[in-house]
């Protein structure tokens, strides 16, 4: 049944269930594809957050001054950037996902959201890899996992949920109006530094910035990460409010996309 | 029954893209909370209340000239846009063929590729398993299977890709003009396989300009015009109806300038093609025996000393029948050099049976072709009496039609007259 479709709606998760082996078979695709014909291969996954690491660690941590009331700075700081790493990748690749697939969109039909959902495939990939080398780095350091490590895979959820949500909106938008690529580039550089969790400690930030700075998603849920990760204290007030943030935000891109992916094909 | 494929009244609009049409940012985000104003005169309407139904098993061709409407009807049943207004209904599983390998990647080996492309046209992942030998043996690279498809010849690469598509399953397909790619064994190939689709009791919706194609495969023919159903009925009825109107009289005339069938990388030469019978110059369609007349137009920036033209003869299936050039052929010299003319090429006692041949135009100097056109236009030829007994032979063995002489011998003599003592 082909009819014009009005107005707002959720999408149609059955359809998108019977369409997981796609799912399944484009994030394959971006994650051999990404390392092919590298030398370092896989290794191109742990180079960003160790690179940012080192930068914040030298630059924030001991030029700055930041890390002093920090223990293992570098460690807290790797184990913050794992996390926005897959964030900002995967926002930033969901994004471009659907202009960078215009033959598919122009050319078959099936659900849109597929294309999105499945560039999270590439960043899960990494977080894994990235992940591992945290709990290789953690042990160097002398820092044992608790019980709290087992919330990470929720952790890891919610990130992907409100990171993939983001990107869904923004790969909407983008194939409409390409402006939304610029705003895309350095939007998420300064959602970087806008995400304090990320080289802070908690107890550098005021009172009300704790109330109020886990509307950022990314700041609850990578503090979360980390203290999951390394068996800190777990924050739950930031990280819950963090998680509703991501969830309603990636609601809201759900209803957007599938708003508007009818006329992908028209505009873009 | 019910219909396989219900098109009800059919409307897809467009807005035309002017700059200042264009709907800027914040347009665009008052859009949002308010519905657009529509602007008559920016639109287009590539379909305009199309209705037609297929029954399940039938064989329906879609027939038009270019910006008729046909491609924009296929990506509204195959759910890539959405009407404006009416709808349609496919009951049973759909496979629409709108191009050969999408979703290909050069990157990714040609296994991986199989299985990707297999994916986006609908195929579960166990179906491509069950199907992954015999895509490859039908494709022909089982050697380079794990080798990634960027180091494929372009003929592999495309044999691969259509041989997924050739796998695909579906009760209801959908294809578009996709044999028009390719090099003409591919074609063939591929209208075999389309052959053996229509055959197999599937219900087929084929879009195409190649009107013998549509002949041969289509029990049904829907002749789109200016977004509208202009016929529809028996696929010969319409089809030749279809090749008179785009015949026409003349000559079959075609502007060469904004040909699709032009090359990549090719030089612009060619500005119009006339194909017509050289007796009396007019009649787009040649009698069988008779010489046909290709006059190809040409312009230049630089004058050229050498105009020399190859035309290639190919039959309903794309596949090259004959093909002649002046270098091969004596040509008198051309009047010095020229930064435009023409060049007649003349085709006599033409060996072809009735129907109608794409042509391939290759124009150039005598070292090399700078401007190729692929189907330019068509050569027409109509039924003649050309053995004398007003009897032609059947229309299924081939596109040559050839003279024979014929002699009957006896195995032994004739019995009575060896009659021994």
């Amino acid at each position: 049944m082909i009819e014009p479709r009005p107005g707002w709606a959720l999408p149609d998760f059955r359809e998108l269930w019977r369409y997981r082996e796609l799912l399944y078979f484009l994030a394959l695709r971006d994650i051999k594809v990404r390392y092919a014909q590298t030398v370092l291969g896989v290794g191109w996954a742990l180079a960003q957050p160790l690179a940012t690491m080192a930068v914040f660690a030298l630059f924030l941590g001991r030029v700055g001054g930041v890390g002093k009331d920090v223990p293992n700075y570098p460690l807290f700081v790797y184990a913050g950037m794992v996390a926005w790493t897959f964030f900002g990748n995967t926002i930033g690749t969901a994004a471009l996902s659907v202009v960078s697939n215009e033959r598919l969109v122009t050319k078959i039909y099936f659900p849109r959201l597929v294309i999105p959902l499945a560039t999270a495939g590439v960043g899960l990939f990494d977080l894994v890899l990235a992940t591992a080398l945290l709990g290789g780095l953690a042990a160097w350091w002398g820092v044992l996992p608790s019980w709290s490590l087992l919330l990470l895979p929720l952790v890891a959820l919610a990130l992907t949920l409100a990171a993939a949500g983001i990107g869904v909106l923004l790969s909407a938008l983008i194939v409409a109006q390409r402006d939304f690529k610029y705003v895309l580039t350095f939007g998420v550089q300064l959602w970087m530094f806008a995400t304090p969790s990320l080289y802070l400690p908690p107890e550098a930030l005021s009172e009300t910035a704790r109330l109020w700075l886990p509307l950022n998603p990314a700041h609850g849920l990578v503090a979360a990460f980390r203290q999951s990760a390394l068996g800190e204290a777990v924050d739950w007030y930031a990280f819950g409010v963090s998680a509703a943030t991501g969830a309603a935000l990636a609601l809201f891109g759900m209803l957007y996309f599938r708003r508007v992916e009818r006329t992908f094909a028209d505009t873009i | 029954m019910h219909p396989a494929i219900r098109v009800q009244n059919v409307t897809k609009s467009f807005r035309l893209g002017t700059n200042s049409g264009r709907p800027n940012l914040t347009e665009r985000l008052l859009g949002l909370v308010r519905k657009p104003r529509a602007n008559p005169d920016n639109e287009f309407w590539a379909l305009k209340g199309v209705s037609f139904d297929v029954t399940p098993g039938e064989v329906v061709g879609v027939v038009g000239r270019n910006g008729a409407g046909k491609s924009t009807l296929l990506k509204v049943l195959s759910r890539i846009v959405e009407p404006t207004a009416g709808r349609a209904e496919l009951r049973g599983r759909v496979g629409s063929l709108l191009e050969v390998g999408t979703g290909f990647h050069p990157e990714l080996t040609g296994r991986e590729n199989v299985f990707l492309n297999g994916s986006v046209l609908g195929m579960s992942r166990r179906e491509i398993a069950k199907n992954f030998d015999a895509i490859v043996a039908f494709a022909g690279v089982e050697r380079f299977i794990d080798t990634p498809v960027k180091r494929y010849s372009s003929g592999m690469y495309v044999r691969l890709a259509f041989a997924v598509a050739a796998h695909l399953n579906p009760e209801i397909m959908i294809v578009d003009e996709v044999l028009a790619v390719g090099d003409a064994e591919f074609q063939n190939k591929c209208l075999g396989k389309m052959r053996e689709v229509a055959r197999g009791g599937r219900t087929v919706l084929f879009v195409s300009h190649n009107m013998t194609a549509v002949q041969s495969l289509c029990s049904r023919c829907v002749w789109l015009k200016d977004g509208t159903v202009h016929a529809d009925g028996p696929a010969r009825e319409v089809a030749e109806a279809y090749n008179r109107a785009a015949a026409g009289g003349g000559g079959a005339e075609v502007r060469l300038d904004a040909h699709p069938g032009r090359t990549l990388g090719s030089v612009r030469a060619m500005t119009r093609v006339r194909v017509c019978d050289d007796a009396d110059g007019t009649s787009p369609a040649v009698p069988m025996g008779g010489t046909a007349r290709v006059e190809v137009e040409f312009e230049l920036d630089r004058p050229l000393a050498d105009a020399t033209l190859g035309v290639v003869v190919k039959d309903a299936y794309y596949s090259p029948i004959f093909g002649i050039n002046n270098k091969v052929t004596p040509c008198p010299p051309q009047p010095g050099p020229l930064t435009a003319g023409t060049v007649v090429c003349r085709l006599p006692r033409l060996p072809l049976m009735p129907g109608v041949y794409p042509l391939d135009l290759y124009f150039g100097d005598r070292l090399n072709d700078f401007d190729t056109v692929h189907n330019a236009a068509d050569l027409t030829v109509v039924a003649a009496d050309v053995f004398g007994t007003g009897r032609l032979p059947p229309p299924n063995a081939g596109p040559v039609c050839w003279p024979a002489t014929w002699e009957i011998r006896a195995a032994r003599a004739p019995e009575g007259t060896t009659d021994g003592p």
